[in-house]
């Protein structure tokens, strides 16, 4: 275990906390930027998927993890990003400008959304996003003038200063780049007053009302943010598909979103790469899966949401904080070998007391 | 004519996404949970039910009573096995639980019976009743009927019934009801018996209407949306938010331009929270310290 001696108060919002972190932050850096003279087209095209669903997850952790509000509905915020940029590319806006104007037309769509839900908790939330995203499914499939409808809608070749992006090496690095933007932004909100403000409500609303907290405004603000960088893997997004339609984008989509942040671990940024890389890998897996399994239960349909629930309920009901909570505790396992207590990581139960008055 | 005869399509619908509604704001009332895999109970109490009727063979009757009774059996096992180990979890847990048992529900449903759509026998199927103009199926008299019969029997178990009166205790209040020596967890698995049984019944009227398959319980979101709308943990707000967003689509489906009619339950839900986020049936208030 490593005791860092304190100096001075900017230490405790450093972007690293000692230098042994520096340093292996320094090699997973130097390890993703030289990957590709070693991965071939096809894993490297795996890794930007990863990197696509990590920056949707930033936005989805950021509202779940530590906002404590549930949202069923972000494929939909995915689609607003992708149909948006898919358009402002079409009419010869450059892409980076694209991108961003995608990602803050979707924040402002999801703070609009955000706006009705303030007096709302966890499952009205959760209902009323799953019903946004039902209506917005079903604008994208009806406005056929901008989206082509259910004849989709293609996506321009994506081309920085003359240069050609769509190739997977390029298409790497662009991921890879906005990702990390994406994750020190993210970190950056969380050591900010509206970061803590939104870490308040997810632990005590009341709590944080009673210290001056906007509620409303925040979760708002929370609801925005999230969406816009969710609208932003979306844009990348489209790029990956190259051809938009409406069942690209469903409730599917959504709450594979929610398994990701939820297995990878809530309330950690973490927790988001470790989902993106397990939802990456889960189509792999469940391929090796169907080679491996007598014929009779491998060709089965819809094995893969089948599989999806399962994990989602075993990592619910034995491993709540994820693959990054169970990280943490061998880690700390090991730091305190002898005298590691397993009670430390007990979770408290909270029994309910109803908000209703009949 | 044609008014009338849309609002009496529209009602057996909504009776529909009422019965489902019901059960989901049952298990709310009662254990501060959120059952989203509803509508998938209804979905595999539907093919239960096409299982016992026409491939065993028994009567209309005895078929429902029998698929109630293995419904109630499953939904104690999905309580004692999934969601007694969450107790006193938050409820988003619970509520991603529910979501992963749906997908597991359906899945099973399509390696046992397959995707292609399934019809019961029914003996009110292809009956037509003549009132002037109007024609009404004796499928959806069925199904206003059995709602009606249900909706009482739920009224008088939760008014008159020690056990109905129990459940609202340990709805309002976990831990003081397992003091005053109610048994919370008993009461539990018998809320998730009953609302199975009512999600079972509600997929045994609906056959007819629109046949049985694995994707049927997605109405089941338009019955989340009719609960909200109606107040949520309000059992007559179930129903009557059923039935708006059953009529509501009935006649958006003739009088707006296509899509209206899929998603007005949910258009129906966001302006409700818009203009009274507590519902028809406001059973919430602040929440005091």
């Amino acid at each position: 275990m490593r005791f860092v001696f304190k100096t001075h108060y900017h230490q405790d919002i450093n972007l690293f906390k000692h230098s042994g972190q520096r340093f292996w932050y320094g090699v997973l850096a130097m390890v993703m930027l030289l990957a590709p003279l070693v991965l071939d087209d096809f894993l490297l095209g795996e890794f930007s998927y990863v990197f696509i669903y990590a920056i949707a997850g930033i936005g989805l952790m950021l509202l779940v993890g530590y906002t404590g509000m549930i949202s069923l509905g972000h494929a939909a915020f995915l689609a607003i990003g992708a149909y948006a940029h898919a358009w402002f590319m079409a009419h010869g806006v450059p892409l980076p400008v694209s991108l961003i104007a995608a990602a803050l037309l979707t924040g402002v769509v999801g703070a609009l959304v955000g706006l009705p839900t303030m007096r709302m908790t966890g499952i009205y939330l959760a209902i009323a996003t799953l019903a946004f995203a039902m209506i917005v499914e079903q604008v994208i499939a009806q406005w056929e003038s901008v989206t082509g409808g259910y004849r989709g809608m293609a996506v321009p070749q994506p081309e920085l200063f003359g240069w050609d992006m769509g190739s997977p090496v390029t298409f790497y690095f662009l991921c890879l780049l906005v990702l990390v933007l994406c994750l020190l932004a993210a970190r950056n909100l969380l050591r900010a007053p509206t970061g803590r403000a939104m870490i308040s409500i997810r632990d005590s609303e009341i709590s944080a009302q009673s210290m001056g907290i906007d509620l409303a405004r925040t979760k708002s603000i929370a609801f925005g943010i999230s969406a816009t960088f969710t609208g932003l893997a979306g844009g990348l997004f489209a790029h990956k598909l190259s051809y938009l339609a409406p069942d690209a984008f469903t409730y599917m989509i959504s709450i594979m979103l929610l398994l990701m942040v939820v297995v990878g671990g809530l309330g950690s940024l973490h927790g988001v790469i470790f989902g993106a890389i397990f939802i990456g890998l889960l189509p792999q897996g469940i391929a090796i899966l169907r080679d491996t399994l007598p014929d009779a239960v491998a060709q089965l349909p819809g094995l893969e949401p089948a599989i999806f629930g399962l994990i989602l309920i075993i990592v619910l009901i034995y491993e709540p904080l994820g693959m990054y909570g169970r990280w943490r505790k061998i880690r700390q396992y090991f730091e305190e070998f002898p005298l590691y207590r397993k009670a430390t990581h007990k979770r408290q139960k909270k029994y309910l007391r109803t908000e209703r008055v009949k | 004519m044609e008014v009338l005869q849309l609002l009496i399509s529209g009602i057996s619908q909504g009776c529909v996404y009422g019965l489902i509604a019901l059960g989901f704001v049952l298990i709310y009332k009662a254990t501060e949970m959120v059952n989203f895999a509803q509508g998938d109970m209804m979905m595999l109490g539907a093919f239960i039910a096409f299982t016992l009727i026409n491939t065993a063979g028994m009567s209309y009757v005895w078929g429902l009573l029998l698929t109630v009774l293995i419904m109630a059996l499953i939904g104690v096992l999905i309580e004692r096995i999934l969601l007694r180990p969450m107790i006193g979890e938050p409820p988003f847990a619970v509520l991603m639980i529910t979501i992963g048992l749906g997908f597991i529900l359906r899945a099973v449903a399509g390696v046992i019976w397959g995707n292609e759509p399934r019809n019961i026998d029914s003996p009110f199927a292809g009956g037509v009743m003549r009132m002037g103009e109007v024609a009404i199926g004796y499928e959806n008299i069925a199904i206003v009927c059995g709602t009606i019969v249900l909706c009482s029997l739920l009224y008088a178990f939760f008014r008159f019934s020690r056990m109905g009166v129990a459940m609202q205790a340990a709805s309002q209040n976990q831990l003081a009801a397992y003091y005053v020596g109610i048994p919370v967890k008993r009461i539990f698995s018998i809320v998730w018996a009953m609302s199975a049984g009512i999600a079972a019944t509600a997929g045994v009227l609906v056959a007819p209407v629109s046949l049985i398959d694995p994707l049927m319980g997605f109405i089941g979101i338009k019955a989340y949306a009719a609960a909200i709308v109606g107040g949520f943990g309000s059992l007559q707000g179930a129903m009557v938010g059923g039935l708006l967003i059953g009529i509501v689509e009935q006649f958006a489906g003739l009088y707006l331009p296509t899509g209206f009619a899929d998603t007005s339950a949910y258009v129906i839900l966001l302006l409700m929270l818009f203009v009274r986020p507590e519902g028809i049936f406001a059973t919430i208030q602040r929440k005091k310290v």
